[in-house]
Parts: C-alpha cells; sequence; structure tokens
C-alpha cells in the first residue's frame, strides 16, 4: 500500500476513509485514552498536575525526535544513531552556554551542527546508495566514541537558567508541549500538503515509480535526511534543557525508543506508510504506560518487561488489522 | 559474476585487515604477541559466536536486534535456576540455554506465523527480553559460582582459552552449513528473492525458524562464557552487542538486504574490529577513541565496496 492508496479510497464515506487512514492513531490515541481513565479509577493521583505535565513535558522531545525519525522511515531509510546526535547536541549547546556564548547561539547553532551532519548521511545515503542502516550504523560509533573521548562523559552545571527553554511555562504549560504540538501539526500538514512531503511518500513506496514521475529522488533523500536534522537538533535542545544539568553522554536506548515510537504510531518500516501524528501519540503512549505501572504498586523492575510486551501486541494487532483489511 | 564480486570485497577487506594488523605490530611491541592475540581471541569470543548466526539471519534479508536481550535474559536465568530453584549448576546451563533458543524461536515464530518484519519484531522483543531479565532478577547479581565453572570463560585447552575452541568448532559448522549445504543454499535463496523461493519448493518458514532459534542458542551459549568469563551474572549483559555483532557481519561484507554474504567474510570483519579496538588501545588511543576508529572503518570499507560495485556496473 502507498500513500496514494489512502488518498484514492474512492466512494466510501468520510467516515470509513478517516478510519482507513488513520486506524493505527487512533489505535494508539485510544490506548492513552483507556489507560488515563483505567489507572486513574485506581490511583486517582495519576491525573494530577505534576504527573500529567511530568508525563508529557518530560518525554516531549523523544516525540519531537519521532517526527523526524517517522520521516525517514516513511522515506523508506532509517536512522539508528539519533540517540548518539542528541548526546552530542545536547553537549555542544550546554558547552557553549556555560562558556559564555549568547543563549540564542548555544541554542541555534547545535541544530544546525545536526541539521549538516544529517545532511551529510543523506548524501552519503542517496549517491553512495549504501544501505542507510549501516551509514548510520557507522556514524553511531563515531558520534558517541567522539562525545565520550572528548568529555569523558563529565557533568555539565551551573547552566544559565535563560538558556532552560524547556523549562519556561506559558499559561502552566512548559514550552517543551508546545514544541511538540506544534511541530507535530506543522510536520503532519507538511507532509500531506507540501510537493516536497508527497514526495517523500513517493520516494519511500516506490522509489523506481517516483523517478519515474520526474521526481530528484537523491535531492529527496538529502533534504528528508536534512529535516530530521532540524527535528532531532531541537529535539536534543529540549534534552539539554529540561534538567538543571547534562551529562555528556549518549542517553542509554534512545534510539531504539524513538524507532519504535515511530514504528508503533503506524509507520510501515517498509517504507512509505505512516504519519507523524501517531508517532507523537505513540511516543506519549509510552510515557504514560511508563508512569501507569508506577501508579498501579508495579515493581520498576518489570516495566521494560510490560512495555516489550505491549508493542508486541500492538505490532501483533497491526498486521492482524492490515491483513483483513486486505 | 557473484561470486567473484565477493572475493573481491573480501580481498579488500583481509588486505586491509592484513595492513591493519601489521600497523598496529609496529606501533606496539605487545601487540603481536602469542598471549595477546590469544586474550583478544578471548574477547571476540562472545560477540564471535552471535555474529555467525547473525550472518544467516542477515543473508535472508531479515535482522535480529534481540541478541543481546537473549544474552542477558539467558544470562539471568542461569543464575535464577541455579541460586534460586536450586538446580545443579549444569542442569542449569542446559535449561538456561535451552530458554534462550525458545525466546530465538519466539522470533522466529512472530515473523514467520504473522508476517511481522524481523526489524520491529526484534525491537518489540529486544524490550521484552531485557525486561523479562530485569523482572526476573530484580537488580540483584548472582555470585559465587564454583571454580570448575570458570573453565568455560577462563580455561584454557593447549594452551588455547576454551571459547576460541568453541568459536573456531562453530566457525566450520556454520561456514560449511552456509557454503556447502542445500540449507545454506536456501537461506541465499530466501534473501535474493523469498517469493521466488517459495515458489521453487523451498521451506521458507522452517528455515526461518531454524536461523532465529539459532541466533538465540548462540545468544545463549555467548552468555554461559560470558557469565563465566566476569564470575557474576547480572540483567544488563550483553547491552548494545547487537550493533557491534551487525558492524561485524555487515564489515565483513553481508548485505543488509540479503542474499549475499559469507561466514569467512564475517569472521574477517570480526578480526579486523578486535585487532583495532586492541592495537589502538596498546597504542594509547582511549576506549572511546577505538569506537570512532571502527565506525570511520565502516563506513569507509563498505564505500570503497560500493565504489567497486559501480564501477564494475558502469563498464
Amino acid at each position: 500500500m502507498t500513500a496514494a492508496a489512502v488518498t484514492t479510497t474512492g466512494s466510501r464515506s468520510g467516515f470509513q476513509r478517516f478510519i482507513s487512514g488513520y486506524g493505527q492513531e487512533l489505535i494508539v490515541a485510544l490506548s492513552i485514552i483507556v489507560l488515563f481513565i483505567v489507572v486513574s479509577a485506581v490511583n486517582p493521583r495519576f491525573l494530577s498536575d505534576t504527573n500529567i505535565n511530568s508525563i508529557i513535558a518530560g518525554n516531549a522531545y523523544i516525540a519531537v525526535a519521532a517526527i523526524g525519525m517517522s520521516m525517514i522511515i516513511i522515506a523508506g531509510h532509517i536512522d539508528v544513531s539519533v540517540g548518539s546526535l542528541i548526546g552530542v547536541i545536547a553537549t555542544i549547546a550546554g558547552t557553549m552556554a556555560v562558556s559564555g556564548y549568547p543563549i540564542w547561539l548555544s541554542w541555534l547553532v547545535p541544530i544546525l551542527v545536526s541539521i549538516a551532519i544529517n545532511a551529510g548521511v543523506g548524501a552519503l545515503v542517496a549517491y553512495t546508495r549504501i544501505p542507510s542502516i549501516v551509514v548510520t550504523l557507522g556514524m553511531l560509533s563515531i558520534l558517541k566514541g567522539g562525545l565520550i573521548s572528548a568529555t569523558g562523559g563529565s557533568w555539565i552545571t551551573d547552566l544559565p537558567p535563560a538558556f532552560m527553554i524547556a523549562q519556561a511555562r506559558a499559561f502552566g504549560i512548559p514550552s517543551s508541549v508546545y514544541f511538540m504540538v506544534v511541530l507535530t501539526v506543522i510536520a503532519a500538514l507538511f507532509m500531506r500538503y507540501t510537493d516536497f512531503g508527497r514526495a517523500i511518500y513517493a520516494v519511500g513506496g516506490n522509489i523506481e515509480a517516483a523517478r519515474a514521475a520526474g521526481l530528484n529522488a537523491e535531492r529527496t533523500v538529502i533534504g528528508v535526511f536534512a529535516l530530521h536534522g532540524l527535528f532531532a537538533g531541537v529535539a536534543g535542545i529540549l534534552f539539554a534543557t529540561q534538567l538543571q544539568v547534562i551529562q555528556s553522554t549518549v542517553p542509554p536506548n534512545l534510539e531504539l525508543t524513538v524507532i519504535t515510537a515511530s514504528v508503533i504510531g503506524g509507520v510501515s518500516i517498509l517504507g512509505g506508510v505512516g504519519t507523524v501524528i501517531g508517532s507523537t501519540l505513540a511516543a506519549i503512549l509510552f510515557a504514560t504506560i511508563g508512569s501507569a505501572l508506577i501508579f498501579l504498586n508495579v515493581s520498576a523492575y518489570w516495566l521494560r518487561a510490560v512495555l516489550g510486551l505491549l508493542i508486541l501486541a500492538t505490532v501483533l494487532a497491526d498486521m492482524i488489522r492490515r491483513r483483513r483489511a486486505k | 559474476m557473484m561470486l567473484t564480486r565477493f572475493i573481491r570485497y573480501e580481498t579488500i577487506l583481509a588486505i586491509l585487515t592484513i595492513m591493519a594488523l601489521i600497523t598496529l605490530a609496529m606501533l606496539s611491541n605487545k601487540f603481536f604477541t602469542a598471549g595477546n592475540l590469544l586474550n583478544q581471541g578471548r574477547l571476540m569470543s562472545e560477540v564471535g559466536l552471535v555474529a555467525l548466526a547473525m550472518t544467516f539471519v542477515i543473508v535472508t534479508g531479515g535482522i535480529d536486534l534481540s541478541v543481546g536481550s537473549i544474552l542477558g535474559l539467558t544470562a539471568i536465568l542461569l543464575g535464577v535456576f541455579w541460586q534460586n530453584v536450586g538446580m545443579p549448576l549444569p542442569l542449569a546451563m542446559i535449561a538456561a540455554v535451552i530458554c534462550g533458543t525458545l525466546a530465538g524461536l519466539g522470533n522466529g515464530f512472530v515473523i514467520t506465523r504473522f508476517r511481522v518484519p524481523p526489524l520491529i519484531t526484534t525491537l518489540a522483543t529486544l524490550a521484552l527480553y531485557r525486561g523479562l531479565a530485569e523482572g526476573i532478577s530484580e537488580a540483584r547479581s548472582v555470585r559465587g559460582y564454583p571454580e570448575w565453572f570458570f573453565f568455560f570463560g577462563q580455561g584454557e585447552i593447549a594452551g588455547v582459552p576454551f571459547q576460541l575452541w568453541v568459536l573456531v568448532i562453530c566457525i566450520v559448522i556454520s561456514g560449511v552449513i552456509l557454503g556447502f549445504t542445500p540449507f545454506g543454499r536456501a537461506t541465499y535463496a530466501i534473501g535474493a528473492n523469498e517469493t521466488a523461493a517459495r515458489f521453487s519448493g523451498i521451506r521458507v518458514d522452517a528455515a526461518k525458524l531454524w536461523i532465529y532459534s539459532a541466533a538465540g542458542f548462540l545468544a545463549a551459549v555467548a552468555a554461559v562464557i560470558f557469565v563465566s568469563r566476569v564470575t557474576t551474572t547480572r540483567s544488563d549483559m550483553g547491552t548494545g552487542i547487537e550493533l557491534d555483532v551487525i558492524t561485524g557481519v555487515v564489515l565483513g561484507g553481508t548485505s543488509i538486504f540479503g542474499g549475499k554474504g559469507t561466514v569467512a567474510g564475517t569472521v574477517i570483519g570480526l578480526v579486523l574490529i578486535q585487532a583495532l579496538k586492541n592495537g589502538l588501545a596498546l597504542s594509547g588511543v582511549k576506549g572511546d577513541g577505538t569506537i570512532v576508529v571502527i565506525g570511520i572503518v565502516l563506513i569507509g570499507a563498505i564505500l570503497a565496496g560500493a565504489l567497486l560495485d559501480r564501477n564494475r556496473g558502469g563498464s
């Protein structure tokens, strides 16, 4: 199935079209709602402001990174280096901030670095035809090793208060939530309504057909990697500014969390299908599950096992649903 | 034509490896000693064992990200079966390895029965199996294994580390299976074109079940060796090993798209990585600097291979 199939559902009613186009997103959204109802029935403190804040605001950077990852996967590629990249971005930003550079510069420069690195990866993938998983596996080693050998994994402390953009609040809501929502909406509109957005689906769905239709596939791939770099850069800044300190290492397993959020959100690993709304919802779902288990008094040691089981269940449900749809 | 292409890439890689070995030997006089090389073989064995099975997995066009978690789960089960359940240690070892193999079989079952792409299946079981390891162990480590158990990770036979013997035997077996048996040819056929393989009467699902079970089995064997080598069991054992394994296999010339790759290539890839790690460490580069070099070598080698391929395609 390609993206075109989503838009050409013919004479079916608008509701049916909505269900078939956003099935996975609806499942994820419903799971979040059900989880909130069940857990708050057992433990009403689950619905407290501070908890909801920590669920959503604390994980907004994962959702933002998952937007870019979704685009990459929709284009038929993958990036396993995003966790290391976020670690590098956060460290550059923190180091610049404590070294006395203007605050806006210590936000902007790391994002530009992130875009440049990923555009480079994109060029390598597009023009040499080396599979993206191989290039980004190499990048993972380079970024991770480079970061730790440069910093020794030290902590960056005494960050200026003005640097903490993720902690800024408007109407009582942390700015990272606004970033997540606004970027998700912009990206969703971009993917659906711009030529470049459609080109990403086309290249991921069938690259030969995309070429035959006159698309410059190489430029699209470089563009989508650069965009992913932008989102990873913003995610890195949110990650760097949400706590009072930055540890200059790579957050463990972050790339897998981001990829999983994209995939559970309905992005097919085979490319060509999916939306960025789904990945954002999935990132929130993971965070909700993690928090819910704590409020349900499930031992923290079993958290990852339950998460793994839920991921597996979601994937199986999705496969069965798709088979029925055929 | 296809065969000459393999040989080309592997030859380049072998020359690269020999050059690296010579350079490293010149940089440090400790590098080219029997003691050091055997010790490096010891350290390479755990990744090496898993990489052999991963070669089959990737040749079929699949991937297994859960091997590190299976390793961790097996290690924990070994400790729990022995200490908490009270099994005799040899029985605990066998039971743990069986569980690890079943974990691999579970991957294969989801992949073949429900047609979930291997990347997603093993992404989910990566979390699930590691989670089970954490849940079962509750972050407690198991220590106090009897002296004889350390033989598997620290002992020697004829001056060569025990696990290096295991690795060599497994290399020979898997090399023969992939290169010279109908099962090996079926593995290539599945990776080259799964539908065509199905229509030619190859039992694709059965082959995949065997291969993913083998990945679980070898990860479990690696777990026993790992526990024996470091004398303790922890739930985070083997974290991230999947990336080392995949790097070795891909560096060895196995195509991530499936259909081509050899055990010999994987072995050369593993040796090159281990030589770089050790040689650079001996010449004073800190541990994390070597990871950078491995990343550059991976991209560089694959790039060289791709350019070589393209030149040939153009001519």
